[in-house]
């Protein structure tokens, strides 16, 4: 062993000695090349890993400086606590409910010819509603359901309900429905490979050793489809978690949600101390974005074993 | 078979179930830009006044001049970067990978949060222009970017070719945009559309930094004037929409073997 190690040295380091291969003799060793990735590095530095540090850092300052824990333990509580509950309540639901539908959609769309002008025409509008800004989203949905809107009218005339819109499309209900609206497209987008990497030979293998339908979907499918699933699912999760527009334009006054929090935190000047306390609520939301992500990776390394 | 009739209908249900979901808010949206409140005529009223209203032109040209900025700061930071991991330095693709995925994991509130020390220095260097949020939304567009260009990288021979064009006598810069980057075209063409539509629809950090892009003013609008907000969010999404399927086309081309290139 010892006498192999110093040989395949010798065998990797080779190449980078050929001339041939544009490179001066131990140019993978030498600082120089490495230098051409100091713009990117900077400019990552200033614009997200400062940020992000300061958030860190201010979340763990007292006003006067210093180090401190009283904005972390001011995390837990009543109006913060409510917040991040909601804000849960919000991006779980509206993750389930993005998940089930989404992947329903998904479903119908794979299961039409790839040619089909229906399976196009949803891709392109899943991909513009999941991508395309939370602003519209809300304006559409008071369009829809809000004072004067389209649907409120309609319902009235036919059953009598309000004139003047539905007042829980400004709470909580109304935000699990309108994130729902970009939920659905965006789990269609991140589950259809998955859908697509079902082999119809498996099925085959499990219709010839006498399996129902039935049977297929219980014992081979949606095992193989899980991981893919969830993962899809947390996705939705994070995403609607770090939402901020949507809830913003729908939502005026108060603070229901942890985004919608730190805007007021970020905005009033009235209650002193304020200001910082958007570090810790900042930092919060980081935390929960980075475990759930961090999930979502485990789970794509797994689904990527059968279906890919 | 009637098990197979029973579900095309259901199928055919679901969709038309789906439809209706995802189109009515649309509908909605064409329906109340278009009607006059209380009387309930049609005009075209708040579609003109988009055109003719002052602080609304100044916020679709502040807009489009942003994506434009940030589609050439993407790929002016991005691709020289992301070819010469490619090239010369492959133990840092892990780095550079983790740091264009990180804005995922980093909401853009947070980024807000953290980047007035930032922007201070920005402002004081730069002027306080809404054009300076350039610097953010390259940030905020790198995952997407990144993605495509990689994509387009790993379907090239991007080390051989470099080889033939040094052995050629071209030097690094002449490599990474007269070869490379002309290989790599529709990967970046596709970065900078979802760059565009992604700017275009950028409310957090421009409203939370106080600049008038035109989200903001879409929602400033909402609460004078709701028919020509109206007007003017069904104008955004229907041009992001033009974006998104012209990007479509492209990707369609890009994948079929022997196609028009």
């Amino acid at each position: 062993m010892s006498a192999a190690a110093p040989l395949a040295a010798a065998a990797t380091a080779a190449p980078e000695t050929v001339p041939g291969r544009g490179r001066r003799p131990g140019a993978g060793l030498s600082l120089g090349p490495a230098l051409g990735l100091v713009p990117f590095l900077v400019f990552i530095g200033i614009f997200l890993v400062i940020p992000t540090i300061t958030v860190v850092v201010g979340a763990f300052q007292a006003e006067s400086g210093g180090f401190s824990l009283e904005k972390i333990r001011a995390l837990g509580e009543g109006t913060p606590l409510r917040a991040l509950r909601e804000s849960v309540i919000l991006s779980f639901t509206s993750a389930a409910v993005g998940a089930v539908l989404g992947a329903l959609l998904a479903y119908l769309v794979v299961t039409a010819p790839p040619t089909s002008v229906m399976r196009r025409a949803v891709t392109a509008v899943c991909g513009v509603l999941a991508q395309f800004g939370g602003v519209t989203l809300a304006f559409a949905w008071m369009a829809t359901l809000g004072f004067g809107g389209l649907l409120t009218s309609v319902l009235a005339d036919l059953f009598g309900a309000s004139e003047t819109g539905a007042s829980w499309l400004y709470e909580l209900p109304g935000l699990i429905l309108v994130y729902s609206y970009f939920q659905i497209p965006l789990m269609v987008i991140v589950f259809m490979p998955a859908l697509e990497g079902l082999r119809p030979q498996w099925r085959e293998a499990a219709v010839n050793l006498g399996a129902t339908t039935r049977q297929y979907w219980l014992q081979v499918a949606f095992p193989l489809l899980r991981p893919a699933f969830l993962g899809s699912a947390l996705l939705l999760f994070a995403n609607a978690f770090a939402a901020y527009a949507t809830a913003a334009a729908l939502v005026n006054q108060g603070a229901p949600i942890t985004p919608l929090l730190i805007r007021s935190a970020l905005t009033s000047e009235i209650v002193l101390g304020q200001a910082n306390f958007g570090y810790a609520l900042a930092l919060e939301m980081v935390v929960v974005v980075a475990i759930v992500m961090s999930l979502y990776a485990w789970l794509l390394r797994r689904t990527s074993r059968w279906l890919s | 078979m009637t098990g197979g009739r029973v579900w095309r209908v259901v199928r055919w249900l679901l969709l038309a179930v789906f439809a209706v979901f995802f189109l009515l808010p649309l509908v909605a949206l064409l329906d109340f830009s278009t009607k006059v409140p209380r009387t309930g005529e049609r005009t075209g009223e708040a579609w003109r006044g988009l055109l003719e209203d002052p602080a609304m032109t100044e916020a679709i040209t502040t807009s489009l001049l942003l994506s434009l900025l940030t589609v050439v700061g993407m790929v002016v930071l991005l691709v020289p970067t992301m070819v010469w991991v490619r090239l010369r330095v492959p133990r840092a693709s892990r780095l550079v990978e983790f740091l264009c995925l990180l804005p995922l994991t980093i909401p853009a509130l947070v980024i807000v949060v953290g980047i007035k020390n930032v922007y201070a220095w920005v402002d004081y260097l730069m002027g306080d222009s809404a054009l300076t949020l350039t610097f953010v939304y390259v940030v905020l567009v790198l995952p997407y970017a990144y993605r495509s260009i990689d994509a387009a990288l790993s379907s090239i021979d991007s080390r051989t070719l470099s080889e033939a064009a040094r052995s050629l006598g071209a030097g690094w810069l002449t490599v990474i945009v007269r070869v490379i980057s002309p290989n790599i075209w529709t990967g970046v063409l596709s970065a900078a559309f979802i760059s565009v539509a992604l700017v275009l629809g950028e409310y957090t950090v421009s409203s939370l930094l106080n600049y008038d892009t035109l989200p903001v003013v879409i929602v400033a609008l909402g609460k004078s004037d709701a028919p020509q907000s109206m007007a003017a969010a069904l104008a955004s999404i229907l041009f992001a929409a033009a974006l998104l399927v012209v990007l479509s086309f492209l990707d369609r081309r890009r994948r079929t073997p022997g196609g028009s290139r």
